[in-house]
């Protein structure tokens, strides 16, 4: 009998080209994906002499950079921005990959169309040259971000050389209290390790509350993984994955879908598997989150105050509260429910799927926005079924704006930014210092906080609006 | 690749935990090619440069002792955040050659070696040691070897460390990985074979 093993071991056991007497392992990688922000890593894989090894095993897509007011030539912030695009449909055509360019209903956040168009599967290995890889994991793949020179070498090799990591269990157990989404599950997960509690590991979430997700919450909760510091996030694939997976276009059909589901099927981790750490919450102790800092760790309910740096488990963390605290403006002991923003960005690869945009528009149905809100869908096949639901005049009739796919304000490199000192409610993943724009202040929140701040102007409960927030 | 073998330089203490890649680098110059005149400038910008472009006095690196810093002493989870390696090319393009921290974002920590910079792990204690006694003594350098594995600290004392065998010997040998792996073509293109034929839904 073999001993049980971890989803995350049987994955990486299927994978192995080579071990070497010091545990570097050569890892086939199954499937990269590209960006526009990743032209570093042609330029490596040309450096070396060699060219693309598998293209059919490489998919691209233009994200970082993209305009999201308009599609044409003029749109692009800048010549600089156009070139970078324009180089990576340049790059894909040399080389024969798949690329879903800017004028493709397809194109979109590279997280969010890797699963929509089926290309993400479980029990595949994913890397994409972006910290936010670990999205993939929701559907059952080992999925991680890699830097310039790894994607050079994947596109060389279609392999990567990796010492294994370790392995995490964050298991959610019971029934989530109303008003509380997967970015919530997220947040309070990240404040409960820290920003470096996954350091080293991979972790699968489990227990009946994850279990109990869609397939895209699911993708939410994977996607911040990075921001506990892991290498990567997944969680085993079930019936709700299989469905998600059916009829998407680089999804199997036919007799090869049958065996592919009986393939997915042996993935979950054995019984009696051991995972190097284990972390357990409880969906009923965690409430809407929302950061006040500048680590994704600096999460609280949104019943909570401003912490006090006095209170801080040591001097370096006290020292890091005190500089969060003065970049953010806020002092020890302040309400956030009631505290004022100036902007709301809803988009990003962490929460702008449908069923995001579904939870943000009923909020904002029948009311108006008190401040400048953008609404940016994760790819254009999700703007096309929000407009199919009608989803884009409810926030067009409330004064946000309905925009294009991309990455746009969760990084603000394709020219979205905040103004400094703007504090922004934002659907994003990351509070860094600077992050949507020079001297922005960035409070990480789900769809439904961030459409109930964009028309009350502050960050607020969503629970007082009844079950009108939704569970989603 | 860059070699790395050893180093004695001035290293400059930075004391904040969870120091992500955003502050290494900010964003908007991630697009920048690296061999760009101003590459040097992009190193923790917004940290180093106020709205004007000033220097910000109160950044370590604008003070006078830590100018001919070539190493970084950092805090916990070092490097967090984006995948962006622009960070280690920004470091590179200021001429540091190692960090030291008790724990790194992962994939900060691979980027490194590829850039021929050496990211060291020492215990927490240890790190905030160093980092006090940088603090105590501006200027003091610390010393790197890679072979032999140890760094010693500004008052001579020895700290063996541990380094994963593989990128330890691409780094002293400055081996271009790519063309390692090529190496092993036989066993890539057997794995392959067995590989589509098992999982053929995924080739069509």
């Amino acid at each position: 009998m073999t001993a049980p093993r971890t989803m995350f071991d049987k994955i990486w056991d299927r994978h192995v080209i080579h071990t070497t007497d010091d545990g570097q392992t050569l890892l086939y990688i199954d499937r990269q994906l590209l960006t526009d922000g990743t032209f570093h890593g042609f330029n490596i894989m040309a450096a070396s002499g060699s060219s693309v090894r598998r293209p059919d095993q490489n998919f691209a897509v233009p994200d970082h950079y993209v305009p999201t007011r308009g599609r044409a030539v003029d749109d692009f912030a800048d010549d600089e921005r156009r070139q970078l695009v324009a180089t990576l449909d340049a790059n894909t055509r040399g080389h024969g990959i798949t690329h879903f360019g800017l004028g493709d209903a397809r194109q979109g956040i590279v997280h969010i169309i890797g699963p929509e168009q089926g290309i993400t599967q479980p029990g595949l290995t994913m890397v994409c040259g972006d910290s936010h890889t670990s999205t993939h994991g929701a559907l059952g793949a080992f999925a991680f971000g890699i830097g310039a020179s790894e994607v050079g070498h994947v596109l060389a090799t279609q392999c990567l050389w990796q010492k294994k990591p370790k392995t995490m269990r964050v298991s959610v157990e019971g029934e989530r209290g109303i008003g509380v989404t997967a970015k919530d599950i997220i947040l309070a997960t990240i404040a409960h390790i820290g920003a470096g509690g996954g350091v080293g590991h991979v972790i699968e979430y489990a227990g009946s509350t994850i279990r109990g997700l869609s397939a895209e919450e699911r993708m939410t909760v994977c996607n911040m993984s990075i921001e506990a510091g892991a290498r990567a996030g997944m969680i085993a694939p079930d019936e709700t994955t299989f469905e998600y997976l059916r009829g998407r276009p680089y999804a199997p059909s036919g007799a090869e879908w049958d065996k592919a589901v009986a393939y997915w099927r042996t993935l979950p981790s054995d019984a009696d598997a051991v995972f190097d750490r284990e972390v357990t919450l409880a969906a009923s102790g965690i409430a809407p989150m929302v950061t006040w800092g500048t680590s994704p760790e600096d999460a609280v309910p949104i019943t909570g105050c401003v912490p006090d740096p006095a209170g801080a488990v040591d001097d370096q963390k006290r020292a890091a509260m005190v500089r969060s605290l003065d970049y953010m403006g806020l002092e020890p002991g302040m309400a956030l429910d009631g505290l004022a923003v100036d902007r709301v960005f809803i988009g990003s690869c962490t929460n702008s799927r449908i069923e995001d945009l579904r939870a943000a528009a009923a909020v904002a149905r029948g009311r108006r926005a008190a401040v400048p809100t953008m609404v940016v869908p994760g790819s254009g096949l999700i703007k096309a079924a929000a407009e199919a639901e009608g989803l884009d005049r409810i926030f067009r009739e409330a004064g946000f704006e309905w925009l294009e796919a991309g990455c746009s304000m969760c990084v603000g490199i394709n020219g979205d930014t905040g103004n400094a000192g703007e504090r922004i409610a934002s659907t994003t993943n990351r509070n860094f210092v600077g992050r949507q724009g020079t001297g922005v202040r960035t409070h990480l929140v789900s769809p439904a906080m961030a459409a109930l701040a964009a028309v009350t102007g502050k960050l607020t409960d969503p629970r007082d609006l009844g079950n009108e927030g939704g569970a989603s | 690749m860059k070699k790395f073998t050893s180093v004695s330089a001035v290293a400059a203490p930075m004391d904040t935990v969870n120091l992500d890649t955003d502050q290494l680098i900010p964003a908007r110059f991630i697009r920048k090619p690296r061999d760009h005149d101003d590459y040097h400038l992009y190193l923790f910008h917004d940290l180093r440069y106020d709205e004007s472009g000033a220097e910000r006095p109160e950044f370590v690196l604008n003070q006078a002792p830590y100018r001919a810093a070539r190493i970084i002493v950092g805090a916990r989870n070092f490097g967090c955040g984006s995948s962006r390696e622009a960070a280690v090319f920004a470091l590179d393009a200021n001429d540091f050659r190692a960090t030291v921290a008790p724990s790194y974002g992962d994939i900060f920590f691979n980027n490194c070696f590829k850039d021929g910079i050496l990211p060291v792990t020492l215990d927490e204690a240890v790190v905030d040691g160093l980092r006090a006694e940088l603090h105590a003594e501006p200027g003091a350098s610390l010393s790197i070897d890679l072979e032999t594995q140890i760094l010693i600290g500004p008052d001579g004392t020895r700290y063996p460390f541990d380094v994963d065998p593989f990128p330890k010997h691409c780094l002293l040998n400055g081996l271009d990985d790519i063309q390692l792996t090529l190496q092993h073509e036989a066993e890539m293109e057997a794995f392959e074979a067995a590989y589509r034929d098992e999982m053929s839904w995924l080739y069509r």
